[in-house]
């Protein structure tokens, strides 16, 4: 379970990041965070982790909390094993090291995530989309209740994507999971979550389950393009998807019209 | 090798008395105090080299050794005693730790980077203050007793300089092998370590208090001895890899006997003993530049 009541969070540079945000995840939950570049998804992340102290506001989470990073990016060229094993930490005494056990949960994670082949492999070699699975398994490893996860499927190609996303549904299902993610992609939100936060401005978001919140109008106010939901027939049966309009616009073209206008009346 | 020997297995002795006094009160505390002191200096190196993820930190960075060399210094200056010398040189090691401490709290949380520069500038002070010594010591008497001593020396142990060297030297090194498996973590990075529960900031001050008392008595009892702690680290990471489990003791064991090695050399390759500083120095360079270039493919990675 999570529960931000009234949280606001400024770095020290002065700027607020968000204010007075309130909303709460059930246990078992997914939650998809959305929002532009740059609105403060990661910083409430790390917030829900504990790395941040919110300014204002009081945040309740109750279980372990698993993290897997946007991206890894380790000095130190360790094997794949050795990183997944890490996740164990908060079970390893603060003197003593990694048992037996320890890797027998490290392997056995991997093996969930589907990448027990990558074990002998040295993490630093592994393209992104095998970093971010042995990543999850690393947070899996650590039998956390709650998984964070940061872009889990920004860097990765369609089939990697796939992969996690699935990796992902299984295993929220069968360790009854709370998790909370942020993505650029409404689809893999609309995919996996049950609940979005849509973070637009600092004052300005909307919670609510995925359904009622996740509308063509609301994503449009939230990007500022214009958004389409199509639907889509496949091998299996029929899908909805929600599309992004790359073209310019009518009124973007009206815009840039009146532009050309204005340089050709400056012309004559 | 027979007079240490002879003590466990009945061998005729076939050197002379002195020899054997040479062997037991002069040679013997002075290969011990260089096994530890190498295996401490270069322990610590790697510690550091993993907390600040940074290949280029050694005891030097964080002011351990300027401090402690300082203290040394300013008890060269007012007392002769031995014993006095040790306790200054810890005492202000561990000053220049507490100020690195200060400076890089002041905004409340103290990121790696903090801890760098306060540790650049706390090495900036204790460089000037011993300048300052050098310059009123006595030019006949003082000044070449600090200078040696500044420039690292096993010559002048006795079995004194080394319990009081060792004991320390020991249960920090001790301190710093337990928590190696967390020493893995935090060398991730402080934001993943402390989402894994690691409490990075206090764990890094444990951790520095322990480098410095290690720093602080290598310091003591044998002056400043540089590179070791940089480079060794580094030919124990080619050799086992990454892993701060197989790294720090692997490091322990090549710096004691580098150091073992290099002190040989400062012994017997001159008639007059050749400070360590410059030894090590002279060898480290070269080695260094090639081990950044082998290391590059192999235990450290750039993203």
């Amino acid at each position: 379970m999570i529960e931000f009541d009234r949280v606001s969070f400024r770095y020290e540079s002065g700027n607020d990041i968000f204010r007075n945000h309130s909303f709460r995840l059930k246990r078992g939950g997914i939650l998809a965070i959305l929002g532009p570049n740059g609105r403060g998804k990661t910083t409430l992340l790390k917030c829900i982790l504990g790395i941040l102290t919110p300014t204002n506001g009081r945040i309740s989470v109750d279980g372990e909390t698993g993290y897997v990073p946007q991206q890894a990016s380790t000095l130190f060229s360790y094997t794949v094993l050795d990183m997944v094993v890490m996740g164990r930490t908060r079970h390893i005494g603060f003197f003593s090291s990694a048992q037996p056990r320890d890797y027998r949960i490290a392997e056995e994670a991997l093996r969930t995530v589907g990448v027990k082949d990558l074990v002998e492999r040295t993490f630093m070699e592994l393209s992104g989309g095998e970093r971010q699975l042995v990543l999850l398994a690393r947070a899996v490893a650590s039998e956390c209740s709650l998984l964070i996860l940061d872009e889990p499927t920004s860097a990765l190609d369609y089939r990697n994507q796939r992969k996690v996303l699935h990796a992902l549904e299984r295993l929220a299902r069968q360790r009854d999971l709370t998790v909370v993610f942020t993505t650029h992609s409404p689809n893999h939100a609309a995919y996996l979550a049950d609940h979005v936060l849509m973070m637009r401005t600092p004052d300005r978001y909307r919670f609510g389950v995925i359904d009622e919140v996740m509308t063509e109008t609301n994503l449009e106010e939230l990007y500022g393009i214009e958004v389409r939901n199509v639907a889509y027939d496949y091998s299996g049966g029929r899908g909805r998807a929600i599309v992004p309009v790359l073209h310019a616009s009518s009124s973007d073209q009206q815009g840039e019209n009146h532009e050309q206008d204005r340089c050709s009346v400056l012309r004559h | 090798m027979g007079v240490l020997f002879q003590r466990l297995l009945p061998i005729e002795p076939y050197w002379s008395a002195t020899d054997a006094r040479v062997v037991t009160l002069i040679r013997l505390p002075r290969i011990l105090l260089a096994l530890v002191s190498g295996a401490g200096l270069a322990l610590s190196g790697a510690v550091l080299q993993g907390i600040f993820r940074n290949p280029l930190v050694g005891p030097q960075v964080i002011g351990v050794s300027t401090g402690s060399g300082f203290g040394g210094a300013l008890a060269i200056l007012f007392f002769s005693s031995q014993f006095m010398m040790m306790g200054f040189a810890f005492v202000f090691g561990l000053i220049s730790v507490a100020i690195v401490f200060a400076l890089s709290r002041m905004h409340g949380r103290s990121p790696v980077l903090m801890v760098v520069l306060a540790g650049i500038i706390a090495g900036a002070l204790f460089n000037a203050l011993t300048s300052l010594i050098k310059y009123v010591a006595d030019p006949y008497d003082k000044l070449p007793a600090i200078v040696v001593w500044l420039m690292g020396s096993f010559a002048t142990t006795t079995y004194k300089t080394l319990a009081i060297a060792a004991v320390p030297i020991v249960l920090a090194g001790m301190f710093l092998y337990l928590v190696r498996f967390r020493l893995n973590i935090v060398s991730l990075g402080e934001e993943e370590a402390e989402a894994m529960g690691v409490n990075t900031d206090r764990l890094r001050w444990m951790i520095l208090t322990a480098v410095s008392v290690v720093t602080a008595a290598i310091v003591s009892a044998a002056g400043i001895v540089g590179w070791i702690g940089l480079v060794v680290p580094h030919i124990a990471r080619m050799i086992v890899g990454p892993d701060h489990r197989r790294l720090l003791p692997a490091a322990a064991v090549i710096g004691g006997i580098y150091t073992l090695w290099i002190d040989n050399i400062a012994r017997a390759a001159t008639p007059a003993e050749i400070p360590l500083g410059i030894i090590t120095a002279i060898i480290a360079v070269p080695v260094f530049g090639y081990l950044l270039k082998r290391t590059q493919a192999k235990g450290w990675k750039h993203d």
